[in-house]
């Protein structure tokens, strides 16, 4: 375990540290066993689910559920819940790999399963007592029971510690009454529990409890939500009138609701970027056969550059998605074994484990909901007038896309979490920014070395430009914080801004290393391609840091400070030799396309 | 009933296939393996067995230890045992000399294998090994049921089918019709898990020589382009019948 611990990144540490290729999880990396559970798990989307993808656009709710169960059969939505409660206690690559891959045939299923096992069950897997969990996970391991998560309402969405909703003790102390609204609560139609959050008399902070689903009780559904996207994925409003829940169904403490609800997230955003993947691929496997198929101008349009273009860049970003999250997932697993070989109990241990990496986790729902979004949209596009169509599977899958960027915390809200958590991290010295971002500043007073590094080895210069990019953000966020203190989290732009450069860097930087590891482990040529996608990644992630880090400064810094850390920006992101960047396109597209299919 | 499934280890059926040694060996590159198609209606079948009239199933592999994942597949399916017969699988009686010694060994009353498997195709190992071991034998097996000793097997003959009674120890070259495809079985979380636990045994082949070796393979020639021929112009497409296609 020591040795485990001492190259093991913490949180947001990747950002000051050089990681090792041979120290990055990728998803060449699986087992069999997870190999096996891969294939598995597509067998099960194939034939359950994407064989009867119009049965979900057609709002089949019930068809939802009946997946739901059949997933409960096959043991798909115990992976992440302990043995001792009827689950299979799987680690969290596993966990992740199932996310990933049961997501991809329609946004409905996937959020089925994602609240469900996310923030259905581990409220109580994270937080329960003994005999909540002893009494309510097995269900829900099994699919006996599904569970759905009440935390929104009509006036509390992303200020979700503001709900309305209230919980009175009894006069005999035994139970709460529960009154309130909540809103866009997934799998509402068809759960049998609740995870509620109430405010017990004027509590700062809210409380979490677990509500049996009993009409009896005073639980009433609003009507299903007619939605842009997720059509078969039940959204309901759902109303407590003078609902009572005994006691013994609080979870946590009193006023722990807050950080029950925060900390369901954490897992929530990396597994929603995991259930993004597998769209990706698929999308991009549907696009490249259609391309290949479809002629004009007696040409395939596969074959035409503007459409290699988009087939290259679907499939880099994908990569990079993937990278990334497998790279996260496999830090939290190794936190966690960490945590538990050091006497935490399996809960603790998980909860701190995946805590450490909130940073990453948000980092990577942004990312990859944006991703999957500009896939699909790419998707149409290249199926042209069928892409609008109902008849082709790109129309579902942009609408389906859409909501990943919603829920689980907005994108804008997650960008600022990002970038404020890693300033509270490193005040309290988890993180030490202090010193690199110091030494930034003092290498923008110093004079500029002229000399020509040698970039010969593979991806010695993109390793280079990776530690300069870290700089920007170090340069930008170190000054700002300077600048601003504490009032740094009303300049909402900037912090945007920030937390752009933070995800380039952290996805660009995931894709490198593991191109890097696959190249040493088969060999640079049979790895053109993955090495293709890591510099096409990189090229496009220093021009959106460029971009971010000049709307940054020019923010805030006046005068010769501007220009010094302009000056900086430009050195920061240079390239010395420039990779073709169409020559690029070309192998990866070309390699897609004689596979037909995402084939990495 | 002691059951025996032999499972072929084959590419999947939308592999690309290219060949390498000029054109004497298969190029394995980038190609997925599944259990031969043929061999999972058997396995599901033998399941069925297993669950409803109890029965032990075992598999066995004849092949290298790149084969095993598909072995550990179907235990994770289900099966108790798994043996692979370490050799190459290179002809059809070369593997049926290598099974009988497994179903002798291990005193199996019924040997399930397919009627063939998707990769050579060539069909030979379920017969030879019924003669091998001295067992009766049904060939393109669509259909059984096992009372006791007795069985009733369904072949599928050309255009219709044939009900056979027969009696065990026997082999059946099985296919489609044994189960329908809806029955195949996704393997579960927890039958993954515990196929790691379950014996896979691997046994030094007897006398891997074999009576055949390919010398070569050859791809069929591919499609050429699809030609056109306007719908009033019936004097060209008789022409290109007739010079080009040269099939009227
Ligand atoms: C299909 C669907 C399923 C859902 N499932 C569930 C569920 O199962 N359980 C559950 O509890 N909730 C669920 N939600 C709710 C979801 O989490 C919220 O919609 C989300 O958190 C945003 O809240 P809101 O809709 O109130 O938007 P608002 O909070 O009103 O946000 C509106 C806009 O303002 C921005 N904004 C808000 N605050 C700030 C700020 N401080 N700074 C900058 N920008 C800000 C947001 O980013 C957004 O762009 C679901 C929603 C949908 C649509």
């Amino acid at each position: 375990m020591e040795t485990i611990e001492k190259e093991l990144l913490r949180g947001g540490q990747f950002l000051v540290k050089e990681t090792n290729c041979e120290d990055v999880f990728t998803p060449e990396d699986f087992n069999e066993e997870q190999q096996m559970m891969k294939e598995a798990v597509i067998e099960f989307n194939d034939r359950e689910i994407i064989a009867h993808r119009e049965r979900f656009e057609k709002k089949d709710y019930a068809f939802t559920e009946e997946c739901m169960r059949k997933a409960g059969e096959l043991g798909f939505l115990g992976v992440a819940v302990p043995e001792e409660y009827g689950g299979l206690g799987m680690g969290f690559v596993s966990t992740m790999l199932v996310c990933d891959y049961i997501s991809s045939g329609t946004g409905s299923f996937s959020t089925a399963f994602g609240a469900h096992t996310g923030i259905g069950t581990m409220p109580i897997t994270l937080y329960g007592t003994e005999e909540q969990k002893q009494k309510y996970v097995p269900q829900l391991a099994t699919g006996e029971w599904f569970g759905a998560y009440c935390l929104t309402e009509p006036g509390a969405g992303s200020d979700a510690n503001s709900g309305k909703t209230t919980a009175v003790l009894s006069d005999d102390g035994k139970t709460y009454k529960i009154n309130g609204q909540k809103m866009w609560i997934s799998n509402a139609g068809f759960c049998k529990l609740f995870i509620v959050f109430a405010r017990i008399e004027d509590d700062k902070n809210i409380t979490g409890f677990i509500v049996e689903n009993d009409p009896s009780n005073g639980i009433t559904l609003g009507e299903e939500e007619h939605k842009l996207g997720i059509r078969a994925s039940s959204t309901r409003q759902v109303f407590f009138n003078d609902t009572v829940v005994p006691v013994e169904n609080m979870l946590a403490g009193r006023g722990e609701g807050f950080k029950i609800a925060m900390n369901a997230l954490n897992v929530g955003r990396i597994k929603l970027a995991a259930a993004c993947l597998d769209s990706q691929r698929r999308i991009t496997t549907t696009a490249v056969q259609y391309a290949n198929e479809r002629k004009q101008f007696k040409t395939p349009i596969a074959d035409f550059g503007a459409i290699k273009s988009k087939i290259a860049e679907m499939a880099a970003s994908a990569y990079a998605g993937e990278s990334a999250s497998y790279r996260a997932a496999k830090n939290i697993e190794d936190r966690i074994a960490i945590r538990q070989a050091s006497g935490n109990t399996h809960q603790e241990a998980e909860l701190k484990g995946v805590e450490e990496y909130a940073i990453e986790c948000s980092l990577l729902k942004v990312a990859v909901s944006e991703d999957v979004q500009n896939c699909a949209d790419e998707g149409i596009q290249i199926f042209g007038g069928m892409g609008f169509s109902e008849e082709t599977p790109m129309e579902a899958a942009w609408r389906d896309a859409r909501i990943a960027r919603i829920y689980e915390g907005t994108n804008e809200i997650n960008r600022m979490l990002s970038v404020g958590m890693l300033v509270k991290k490193a005040m309290k010295g988890h993180v030490d920014l202090l010193g690199p971002a110091m030494k930034v500043a003092d290498e923008l007073m110093g004079i500029p070395s002229f000399d020509v590094p040698d970039y010969s080895e593979l991806f010695s210069e993109e390793k280079d430009i990776i530690a300069r990019l870290k700089k920007v953000f170090l340069m930008v966020a170190g000054s700002a914080v300077q600048k601003f203190g504490p009032d740094l989290e009303k300049h909402q732009q900037l912090l945007l801004n920030a937390s752009n450069i933070l995800i380039e860097i952290y996805m660009a930087e995931s894709a490198i290393l593991r191109a890097e590891k696959n190249a040493k482990r088969i060999g640079v040529e049979a790895q053109e391609e993955q090495i293709a996608m890591a510099k096409l990644y990189l090229f496009n992630a220093v021009e959106i840091i460029k971009k971010n880090g000049m709307e940054g400064i020019i923010s805030f810094a006046e005068g010769d400070e501007q220009k010094m850390m302009l000056m900086g920006l430009k050195r920061f992101t240079k390239y010395t030799n420039y990779p073709n960047v169409v020559e690029l396109r070309n192998t990866i597209a070309e390699k897609v396309k004689a596979e037909n299919k995402y084939c990495f | 009933m002691k059951i025996l499934v032999c499972i072929s280890h084959v590419p999947d059926t939308t592999s690309k296939i290219n060949f390498t040694d000029g054109d004497t060996k298969f190029d394995t590159n980038g190609v997925q393996f599944v259990i031969n198609p043929n061999d999972e209606f058997g396995l599901t079948r033998a399941m069925w067995f297993k669950e409803k009239q109890g029965a032990s199933v075992d598999v066995v592999n004849v092949g290298g230890p790149e084969t095993e994942p598909t072995l550990r597949k179907a235990l994770a399916i289900g099966a108790d045992a798994a043996i692979r017969v370490n050799t190459e699988a290179t002809d059809g009686f070369a593997v049926a000399k290598q099974l009988a010694k497994v179903v002798k060994d291990g005193a199996y009353d019924l040997v399930i294998a397919g009627r063939e498997s998707i990769d050579y195709n060539g069909g030979m190992v379920p017969g030879m090994l019924a003669s091998l071991i001295g067992a009766n034998f049904v060939a393109n097996c669509i259909g059984l049921e096992i009372e006791g000793t007795s069985a009733k097997a369904v072949r599928e003959i050309d255009g219709g089918k044939e009900t056979v009674s027969t009696s065990l120890p026997l082999v059946i070259g099985g296919q489609k019709g044994l189960v329908e495809e809806s029955d195949l079985r996704i393997p579960n979380m927890r039958g993954i898990m515990m196929a790691r636990k379950k014996p896979l045994n691997v046994m030094e082949p007897i006398d891997p020589s074999a009576e055949t070796n390919a010398t070569s393979f050859e791809k069929p020639a591919p499609k050429g382009a699809v030609k056109l021929v306007d719908a009033d112009n019936v004097d060209e497409l008789v022409s290109l019948l007739h010079n080009e296609a040269k099939v009227i």
